[in-house]
């Protein structure tokens, strides 16, 4: 176990209302997101020092992590944005973590909004992935295609059937329904989403995770500081990243992911293993993603994911809940932020619908995955 | 690039359908398409074929020392989808449509799509074969199933 492990936590989660937000701003939704974290930390503005943003897709600032602290009444010593796709609240977290343990800030907010439901009149100018060009020119434009990709190869490697896939729809559109704040509150079965519409076969529209509204943020600050504070603090226990390839043309593999390092090392900073995992939180841009996250951390062996993922076994109440709160399948698309603040609230025990608190949660996994499939980042939490 | 231009209607960069020809690294693969040939750059520190997209440095040995060869125009497809919806007007009328991760014989990997055949009939590990799409401006490598 790394020296690091429970020395820092997370004391402070603010989430805004999601779906659709005709009235705010991807800059509102930030800063909101930011006062509710704070609200809930008992800690005031001009007290944080440290800042992490997600470079806005659609609204680049040269660093909107400065701009948004003069947003928000802070005066940051650390401040910057991350730029990891989906895999960035994570990493804002080890961020966050790496810069206290330097001696750079105290209290650093983690915090992500987007604005994709409705439209952000704010002027801006757009980020690229970086090799488009290198695609559209056949055709290929989207992430839904990307792991189509992957799906096409999972049912070929392994017999994964789109059933298969829809299954981890059904079960996080049932935590979606027990969560007041998540997009979707209608039950789903498996004719449904087989009837729903082809997107890029082999993913049906039903595979596909949601355009939101909202924005959310965490703060960390060491466990020293916590304990003066009102909310029961949660530990970062593991953290891992991993990165294995830059686009689907350098792909060494589309069935095993960033996924598998990155939870390794996870896992061995926390000196924990799958099993003693009460819960995880597996971003879910598509089906596929969360069926070969659960693979690649452990929790089955890898082509086992189908047959492991029915029987409820993946719901509260089952061996391991994945996305108790909806995921982006169901609750809301903010690029895996709300994960990482369901798992921490998941760990507080007493924040979120009863019928969907898994009980006596002590620790639990969570992970980011961003880009063609290429980055990835994962976090152990615990409480003691 | 005027804000209608760059950004789709939820703000992202909009899609374009044709290739950026002026990308300074890549002039040879269009020029030489042009004339019918695929070429992928090669290393001439360590022999190493590089992936997609060009980029002026060997990924393996940092060497600045390589040339653009021809390949067979033989590979096999590692996966494929085919898509139901189109991003860009281009395309509207081609749905549904195969696009494909080729693996040449030699290694690097293209986006492309396979022709000739209906979507469905499209297989992982099938050997395909470079057919030359000409349009105004430039050629695009695209495969059909091997003879």
């Amino acid at each position: 176990m790394s020296n690091l492990s429970g020395k820092y936590a997370v004391v402070g989660v603010g989430e805004t209302q999601v779906g659709k937000r005709p009235e705010a701003t991807t800059n509102s939704l930030h800063v909101e997101a930011i006062r509710l974290c704070l609200e809930d930390a008992g800690v005031d503005a001009s007290q944080v020092d440290g800042l992490l943003t997600n470079q806005p897709l659609t609204d680049a600032h040269r660093s909107y992590a400065v701009r948004l602290a003069h947003m928000a009444g802070i005066d940051p010593s650390y401040a910057t944005d991350l730029a990891l796709g989906g895999a960035t609240p994570i990493a804002m977290i080890q961020n966050a973590v790496m810069a206290i343990e330097a001696g750079m800030a105290n209290y650093v907010v983690c915090v992500h909004a987007r604005k994709r439901a409705t439209p952000d009149p704010t002027p801006g100018y757009p980020i690229r992935s970086g090799d488009e060009h290198w695609e559209q020119p056949w055709g290929h434009f989207s992430a839904v295609a990307n792991h189509a990709f992957a799906a096409t190869r999972h049912m070929h490697e392994f017999g994964t059937t789109s059933e298969d896939l829809g299954q981890i729809a059904v079960s996080t559109r049932k935590h979606a329904c027990m969560n007041r704040n998540a997009t979707m509150q209608k039950p789903m079965s498996i004719e449904d989403h087989q009837n729903s519409r082809l997107i890029v076969e082999p993913l049906h529209l039903f595979d596909c995770s949601l355009e939101s509204d909202g924005g959310a943020a965490l703060l960390v600050t060491s466990m020293e500081r916590a304990r003066d504070l009102p909310k029961r603090p949660v530990q970062v226990l593991g953290m891992g990243q991993h990165h294995p390839h830059s686009s689907v043309m350098d792909a060494p593999t589309l069935t095993t992911l960033g996924s598998r390092k990155s939870s390794e090392a996870a896992y061995r900073m926390a000196g924990l293993e799958p099993k003693d995992m009460d819960f995880a939180q597996f971003y879910d841009c598509f089906t596929i993603t969360t069926l070969i996250t659960i693979e690649d951390y452990g929790f089955c062996g890898k082509g086992e994911g189908k047959d492991f993922i029915k029987d409820g076994r993946i719901e509260v109440g089952g061996e391991i809940p994945v996305n108790t709160h909806g995921g982006l399948l169901s609750q809301a698309h903010l690029e895996g932020i709300m994960h990482v603040t369901e798992g921490v609230k998941q760990l507080r025990g007493n924040e979120v619908e009863p019928e969907r608190q898994v009980q006596g949660a002590k620790a639990g996994v969570i992970s980011g995955h961003g880009g063609s499939l290429c980055m990835h980042a994962s976090l152990v939490l615990g409480v003691q | 690039m005027s804000k209608t231009e760059a950004h789709d209607k939820r703000g992202r960069a909009a899609p374009r359908a044709e290739p950026f020809l002026a990308e300074m690294e890549a002039r040879p693969f269009w020029d030489n398409l042009k004339e019918h040939k695929l070429t992928v750059q090669r290393c001439n520190g360590c022999g190493t074929y590089f992936n997609f997209p060009p980029q002026a440095l060997c990924a393996k040995c940092l060497s600045s020392d390589n040339e653009w060869v021809p390949v067979s125009g033989k590979g096999t497809i590692y996966s494929f989808v085919t898509y139901h919806r189109a991003w860009h007007p281009a395309y509207q009328d081609q749905i549904p449509y195969n696009v494909s991760l080729v693996d040449l014989d030699e290694g690097p990997r293209l986006v492309s799509n396979v022709i000739d055949i209906p979507p469905d009939e499209v297989k992982v590990g099938m050997a395909v074969e470079v057919v030359y799409e000409d349009h105004e401006e430039y050629t695009l490598p695209k495969f059909k199933p091997s003879a």
